[in-house]
């Protein structure tokens, strides 16, 4: 939450100008365009942004902003967001991967980061598959979904990162469909400006290893209920939820983890104090 | 006590209890005492596996001298209770004018010390406490330890009465009281074991644990910043930077895994802030992925390692050296980083400040190991003097060029990092393969060209004077025909040795490496020209850190390697007597 009122930025100032490695179509084009809308609503100048990423097609990402961005290893986005963010309160942190990344190799950092709710935004590009590694079923994969690594499918319940999100302690929670910029937008805004944790998953169609997906543009709808900043009647929304309800689910009202930190110098000789005999 | 007896440089003793009983304490307030007085010493403790309930021993060792290691045979033991008591007698084997006491209602001597010939003593201690309002065998055994040693009385109970200032007048005059029993329980023994007068000189003591030093250490090299997953025997470094960090503007998060604690602290060190975590090595081997990550993507951070028996869970109260390789080597792919070992309880406040400022200077992760017998012993010694050493990193100015490299080719290696915040610094950090600027490049050239700035900044450092401690015995002997070639930890046991050998007339040459990675061939050589007889010692199983040295160059003269696991602690006697058969051989 350090929104520096700006508006002469333009989501063009928030590109780098490099030629995403995705195929064409893919959903994560619309995201990358979405968060420099958003950056660009913010007005926060791109330097004091920090994108943060594990690896796979989505966590690509952060080369294609003009922001300071952290291309890390997979699954550990979470943590190295969390400790820039903690170091460095000044900065907006921005953690974006996608559902390999962040709830199976980073499950746990998912519920953690959750719990400690540092004031810093999640996206998930959640395209229900592996891309990077050409196909294989991730956490929210469907269970009949057929692959080479799972022949007819894996049989698992998908994992409902909602939920996850919900019982997990994330102060804001809501999810979104790439191909709808204006949303998606207006949701990121939203959730950079909330403070704490703010999680948002964007589903965002593989169009190579998923082409089903490109049925989302028609599966995805507007919930019919209003946020809340009731936990209760939040999961009670999620449990009607068909996996394709959009827009905010829930705002709360926790107090963001506080860092302490501060440049005042304190004299480390101050510490030795407790060892002289 | 009737008579005087020889005054001696160094005397050690063990304080033996079931858990709660106190055992620690007591050791803890008569290392203070002996430092208040002048003398130096060191205190380790050996505790079962229990968590709470469990037998501990205080192991104590006071000394006219400096000391930095503890002592192979102890002067007297005594036992609260000598119950599981069996399971610390081969870590404490009395010396032949020895004397065990214990409490009469404590349960058998166990068989070791009751068959080894020495003096075994009974005391009601149980008793004489009861006989106190409030109070405890702990403060007894104190006293009764105090006297044999020769302590100053009126020093312990002043140590003793701030310790329990806040407990009220009640607990201290029990405690006092117990004391004043303890002592003139002493009388009783015809052995005592006086420490001659301490050697004088230095501006002040310190009373201080391996792990506080490396923290300490850390702080003042500028660590700000501090992730946390606890572990034996690592914790107290964390535990430490806790509430110190807050005290100097920085913070310490605690982690859900070693995965997030190293992840944390190197995006703290992306952001500008020196960091730092601490572990043992089951927390290590999963650090491994990210330590390759901050080489790649050239992003500081210090990994202390307070190495524990290995592998897996192994002993993680007891130590070993055995996390050298993957330390060394851990990493996948060619990762060049720092590895450095503190030689000493005291060095460890050195060689962590040292760590950050080469991790910082070089823009790379650098790994320190310490062990528990350093981390967790704690030490009195001369107050540590002011290092110049604190983090200076290559920080990109606010004046940015049209075109800005994160990763331009320098001669040094050693490329201006931009920090987040900074306008047209921005970049994007990468464990990918990168060009200069940061963008993922698959292309020969570009890895070739990274591999080598990694490689040649940590190469090409100059690291001075600081990476190995070089002493020799008597300087006006020719003949250093031996020299004891060791790291981190051992360094204590091979200094006593070469000083016990020197009095013998064996002159000893000692090389003690500090700086393990990057290995100094050169430097390495040069220490070693004239030596025609060289021992190496180290705590492994497996003999690592011969390998490593074997696989880095072709060690001149007649090679001889002394190495053992943990948890028995190689010491000064045993590495004597390997000199001394060679000599004779
Ligand atoms: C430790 C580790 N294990 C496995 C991999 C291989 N890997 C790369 S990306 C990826 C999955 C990415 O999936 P997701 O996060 O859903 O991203 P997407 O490519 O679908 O955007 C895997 C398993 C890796 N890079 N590192
Ligand atoms: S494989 Fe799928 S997720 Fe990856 S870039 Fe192509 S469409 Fe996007």
């Amino acid at each position: 939450m350090n929104i520096q009122q700006s508006p002469n930025f333009k989501a063009s100032d928030y590109k780098s100008g490099l030629t995403p490695v995705w195929c064409p179509g893919c959903g994560d084009f619309h995201v990358l365009l979405s968060v420099t809308k958003a950056l660009a609503e913010l007005g926060t100048p791109p330097e004091n942004v920090a994108v943060i990423s594990g690896i796979g097609c989505s966590s690509r990402i952060p080369a294609y902003t003009n922001c300071y961005g952290f291309h890390g290893v997979h699954g550990r986005s979470l943590a190295l967001g969390a400790g820039l963010k903690v170091a460095r309160p000044d900065l907006t942190v921005m953690v974006m991967s996608g559902d390999g990344d962040g709830f199976s190799i980073g499950g746990n950092h998912f519920l953690h980061a959750c719990r400690r709710n540092v004031d810093m935004t999640y996206i998930v590009m959640d395209n229900r598959v592996y891309g990077m590694t050409k196909g294989q079923p991730s956490p929210t994969t469907e269970p009949d979904w057929d692959s080479a690594l799972s022949p007819g499918g894996t049989g698992l319940s998908p994992f409902h990162p909602l939920v996850i999100a919900l019982a997990s302690g994330a102060n804001f929670v809501a999810r979104e469909f790439s191909g709808d910029i204006k949303g998606s937008t207006r949701t990121i805004v939203e959730a950079v400006r909330h403070p704490g944790f703010s999680f948002v998953e964007i589903l965002s169609p593989c169009v190579t290893f998923r082409p089903d997906e490109r049925q989302w543009k028609t599966q995805t709808h507007a919930a019919s209920v209003e946020a809340t900043d009731d936990p209760a009647r939040a999961a009670r929304r999620i449990m009607t939820d068909d996996g394709f309800n959009v827009g905010v689910l829930y705002r709360g009202r926790r107090k963001p983890y506080e860092t302490h930190v501060s440049d005042l110098a304190g004299d480390p000789a101050i510490l030795e104090e407790e060892f002289a005999v | 006590m009737k008579t005087p007896g020889e005054l001696r440089k160094s005397i050690s003793f063990a304080i033996i209890g079931s858990g709660g009983a106190g055992a620690l304490t007591a050791g803890a307030i008569l290392l203070e005492t002996a430092g208040k007085a002048g003398w130096y010493g060191i205190m380790n403790r050996s505790v079962g596996p229990q968590i709470r309930g469990g037998e501990a021993a205080a192991l104590v060792r006071l000394t006219t001298h400096p000391v930095d290691c503890m002592a192979e045979s102890y002067d007297f033991v005594i036992a609260i209770d000598w119950r599981n008591a069996d399971r610390f007698a081969a870590e404490m084997p009395l010396a032949a004018d020895g004397l065990a006491i214990g409490d009469t209602a404590g349960g058998e001597v166990p068989d070791v010390i009751a068959a080894s010939g020495i003096t075994v003593a009974q005391m009601a201690m149980k008793d004489l406490a009861g006989s106190v309002q409030g109070g405890r065998e702990n403060m007894i055994a104190a006293g009764l330890a105090a006297k044999l040693a020769g302590l100053p009385v009126d020093t312990l109970m002043a140590v003793v009465e701030a310790k329990l200032a806040s407990k009220g007048d009640e607990a201290i005059n029990a405690s006092r009281a117990c004391i004043s029993i303890g002592v003139s329980e002493a009388d009783r023994f015809e052995q005592s074991f006086h420490l001659d007068k301490p050697v004088t000189g230095s501006t002040g003591r310190w009373l201080i644990t391996g792990n506080e030093a490396i923290g300490l250490g850390a702080v003042r090299g500028g660590i700000r910043f501090a992730a946390a997953y606890p572990i034996t025997p690592a914790t107290e470094v964390l535990e430490w930077l806790a509430p110190a960090l807050t005290r100097v503007g920085g913070a310490l998060v605690q982690a859900e895994d070693e995965l997030a604690s190293i992840n944390m602290a190197i995006g703290a060190s992306f952001g500008g802030r020196a960091s730092i975590t601490a572990t043992s090595g089951p927390g290590l081997a999963l650090m491994v992925e990210a330590l390759g990550l901050a080489t790649a993507s050239e992003i500081p951070i210090v990994v202390v390692d307070v190495m524990r028996g290995g592998p897996s869970t192994g002993i993680p109260t007891k130590s070993e050296q055995s996390d050298l390789n993957i330390a060394v080597y851990g990493c996948h792919g060619d990762a060049p980083h720092i590895v450095v070992a503190p030689l000493s309880v005291a060095d460890c406040l050195f060689t962590a400040q040292w760590a950050v400022h080469l991790a910082e200077a070089m823009q790379a992760p650098a790994i320190v190991l310490s062990d528990q017998s350093l981390g967790q012993a704690r030490a009195l010694v001369d107050r540590p003097a002011d290092i110049a050493f604190v983090a200076k990193r290559n920080v990109l100015g606010s004046e940015v060029e049209e075109a800005y490299d994160r990763y331009a080719l320098t001669g040094s290696g050693v490329s201006p990092m931009a920090l987040p915040g900074t306008a047209g610094g921005q970049y994007t950090a990468d464990g990918l393969t990168h060009t200069v600027k940061g963008v993922p490049s698959s292309k020969e050239s570009d890895h070739q060209n990274q591999l080598d700035k990694r490689r040649d900044k940590i190469e090409n450092f100059d690291y001075g004077n600081h990476w190995a401690d070089i002493e020799i015995s008597n300087d006006d002997c020719t003949d250093t025909q031996f020299t004891i070639l060791t790291w981190g930890s051992l360094a204590g046991p091979a200094r006593e040795a070469m000083h016990t050998l020197a009095a013998e007339g064996i002159s000893v040459k000692l090389l003690a490496i500090r700086l393990i990675s990057p290995f100094l061939k050169q430097n390495f050589l040069d220490a070693l020209q004239g030596s025609q007889r060289i021992l190496i010692v180290e705590q492994t199983h497996s003999g690592q850190f011969h390998e490593y040295l074997r696989a880095k160059c072709d060690i001149p003269g007649e090679v001889r390697h002394f190495h053992r696991a943990g948890p028995k602690l190689i010491g000064p006697a045993e590495i004597c007597a390997r000199i001394r058969d060679w000599k004779t051989s």
